[in-house]
């Protein structure tokens, strides 16, 4: 999975942020995706490209339990969220219905990603290939229900 | 075992669990509302189109409906949300619907509660962070997204990662002026709001003993700022007079072993608890309410899940009785059966008397929905649980969370005010 990177220099970005509340009315996806980021990066509909990663800090996606969050950002066009670490219900909410890939580093990596480096994630291997400054970093690997969630294509195509 | 483990061992038809097990459980009560409901029917939609059935509910005695988030319907989108909560109540022959203007509704969490709709033991899930709320029951109550909640619907049952338990422990009587929401918010000060991240959250000792469950109930509720996966209390004798009180019939104490297992053991000593204030823009940026008594503001809203209890009204209106508001003040009673009592108690007759605006119960400006959103640059003190930027409102609004006390001793001075230095 090749794409490129929208990097936030921050810790604890909210559920708020990603999807304000006064959305969460809003069921339609593509009507959804126009207001995402909205509370922090208002231009983020407008550049984002599909495929691309966003980079942040610890504690992504804290607050609110809406789904509206991955599916904002999914039908973007993000395919990876890359921190430090994730809040539990935008993680398991982002794997469970198959919409975007939560993606775990340490402090070093997310220093060295920057905005716009084209990275490619290699979740066999749990690599990340940097591929704008010729570097590779170790993600962390899923745990063993994710990783199958993940292969499976979801929840509901998992089977115990 | 802990409690937590315990019931989800319970749940997974295993004699014993520990921390990072992956257990499949089966859930005895889950709950949706006016987001989180059209979600799942959102999801139900793409089922369909992979070929999965979802014409019938595994068991639809376990689910419960509630209408809160953008009630009264707030605008078109918002009706029409409403309206697919009917049909989806009645194609699934859900007979817990808790509609507005059909007597008793409120929001989700106070419904857990006020109606005894989950007991002591159960695993409870909810399309709502909140959810967490009702752990103060002694249940496992833990709030999912969308496309869980409709595994839930249609399997009976979810994963969880059994989680470590930290446990906060409060030795010794709140003293006077000081809530629960003051004890909560010192604590997510104390450990950041991802310091419960994945674990749960379990609070015991003499203090919690002596609290009501109203007061527990603002402990569990807050639990999700600090990132928890539940919160949960030990049932007592109090739980359960609560809860019978409330209709349930055979309620009985689910308790962990006595010689369980934490992964952390907190202490506090509540004499030395004070009026507690979060600053924008995190539940984890506290002061005490004296170190902010310059900050001039415009708005007092005492609504939601977290501080529009019975008590919590109570304790507003025991300050503003006899006096004036200063600033727009709003109180929103978190459930119909809630604001009967405070009517018949005139509890709103004071809020009336003193300036104040009474609105339905609503999550309403709490999640920036509608009902006394916030404008740019307006401040609002808030007994609420989240102050994000844009959480009520504008992004550059700003909300301090505070005890229904500091929020109503602030809206008679208009600033920041510790009840305790109210003349």
């Amino acid at each position: 999975m090749i794409g490129n990177v929208i990097k936030y220099e921050r810790d604890n970005i909210d559920t708020d942020v990603i999807i304000p509340g006064t959305y969460l009315k809003i069921h339609d996806y593509n009507e959804l995706a126009t207001h995402a980021m909205e509370g922090l990066d208002p231009e983020f509909p407008s550049k984002v490209k599909d495929g691309d990663f966003i980079v942040a800090g610890k504690n992504f996606g804290c607050g609110s339990s809406r789904e509206h969050a991955p599916i904002a950002l999914s039908t973007c066009g993000i395919k990876a969220v890359i921190a430090t670490s994730f809040a539990r219900i935008f993680y398991r909410n982002s794997v469970d219905g198959a919409f975007l890939l939560p993606i775990e580093v340490d402090d070093e990596t997310y220093r060295k990603i920057a905005n716009s480096d084209q990275l490619e994630i290699n979740i066999e291997k749990n690599e990340i290939k940097n591929i704008t400054k010729n570097e590779t970093y170790a993600m962390k690997p899923f745990s063993e229900i994710i990783a199958k969630i993940i292969a499976a294509g979801g929840l509901f195509k998992y089977k115990k | 075992m802990n409690i937590t483990e315990k019931i989800l061992a319970r749940a997974s038809g295993k004699s014993t669990v520990s921390p990072d097990d992956i257990v499949f459980a089966k859930v005895d009560k889950v709950m949706v509302h006016d987001v989180s409901g059209p979600g799942v029917l959102k999801v139900f939609d793409k089922l369909q189109k992979q070929g999965i059935d979802t014409s019938k509910l595994h068991d639809p005695t376990k689910v419960w409906i509630a209408e809160d988030h953008f009630v009264p319907s707030a605008e078109k989108i918002s009706a029409e949300n409403i309206v697919k909560l009917s049909n989806f109540s009645k194609k699934y022959n859900i007979k817990k619907h808790f509609k507005y203007g059909m007597g008793q509704y409120g929001i989700c969490h106070t419904l857990s509660h006020e109606e005894a709709l989950v007991n002591p033991g159960d695993v409870y899930v909810g399309g709502d962070s909140h959810t967490n709320t009702t752990g103060a029951l002694g249940a496992f109550a833990c709030g999912l997204g969308h496309t869980d909640v409709a595994y839930v619907l249609l399997n009976g049952e979810i994963w969880f990662k059994v989680p470590e338990t930290y446990y906060f422990k409060l030795n010794g009587k709140l003293p006077p002026h000081v809530m629960a929401k003051d004890f909560i918010l010192k604590i997510i000060g104390d450990i950041g709001n991802d310091g419960g991240a994945y674990n749960t959250m379990q609070f015991g000792g003499t203090g919690i003993d002596e609290m009501s469950i109203e007061s527990r109930l603002t402990l569990t509720n807050m639990t999700t700022e600090a990132g928890a996966k539940n919160g949960i209390i030990e049932s007592d004798e109090k739980t359960v007079e609560y809860l019978t009180q409330r209709g349930a019939t055979n309620v009985s104490e689910f308790h962990g072993d006595a010689d369980a297992d934490y992964s952390k053991i907190f202490e506090y000593d509540a004499s030395e608890l004070e009026p507690t204030v979060a600053k924008p823009f995190s539940p984890d940026n506290i002061t005490v309410a004296r170190e902010l008594s310059s900050t001039e503001l415009d708005k007092s809203y005492i609504g939601s899940c977290t501080g529009a209890k019975y008590e919590d009204l109570l304790a507003a209106a025991k300050i503003l009785k006899g006096r004036q508001v200063k600033i727009r003040t709003e109180v929103l009673p978190a459930a119909i059966s809630i604001y009967k009592r405070a009517v018949k108690d005139g509890l709103i007759e004071i809020f009336l008397d003193a300036g104040a605006t009474v609105g339905p119960p609503t999550c309403g400006a709490c999640c920036g929905a509608h009902m006394g959103v916030l404008a740019k640059d307006e401040i609002c003190v808030s007994t609420t649980n989240r102050n994000f930027p844009g959480r009520m409102g504008h992004v550059e609004s700003q909300t301090y969370l505070a005890s229904p006390q500091v929020a109503a001793a602030s809206a008679v001075t208009g600033k920041l005010t510790d009840p305790r230095d109210l003349n």
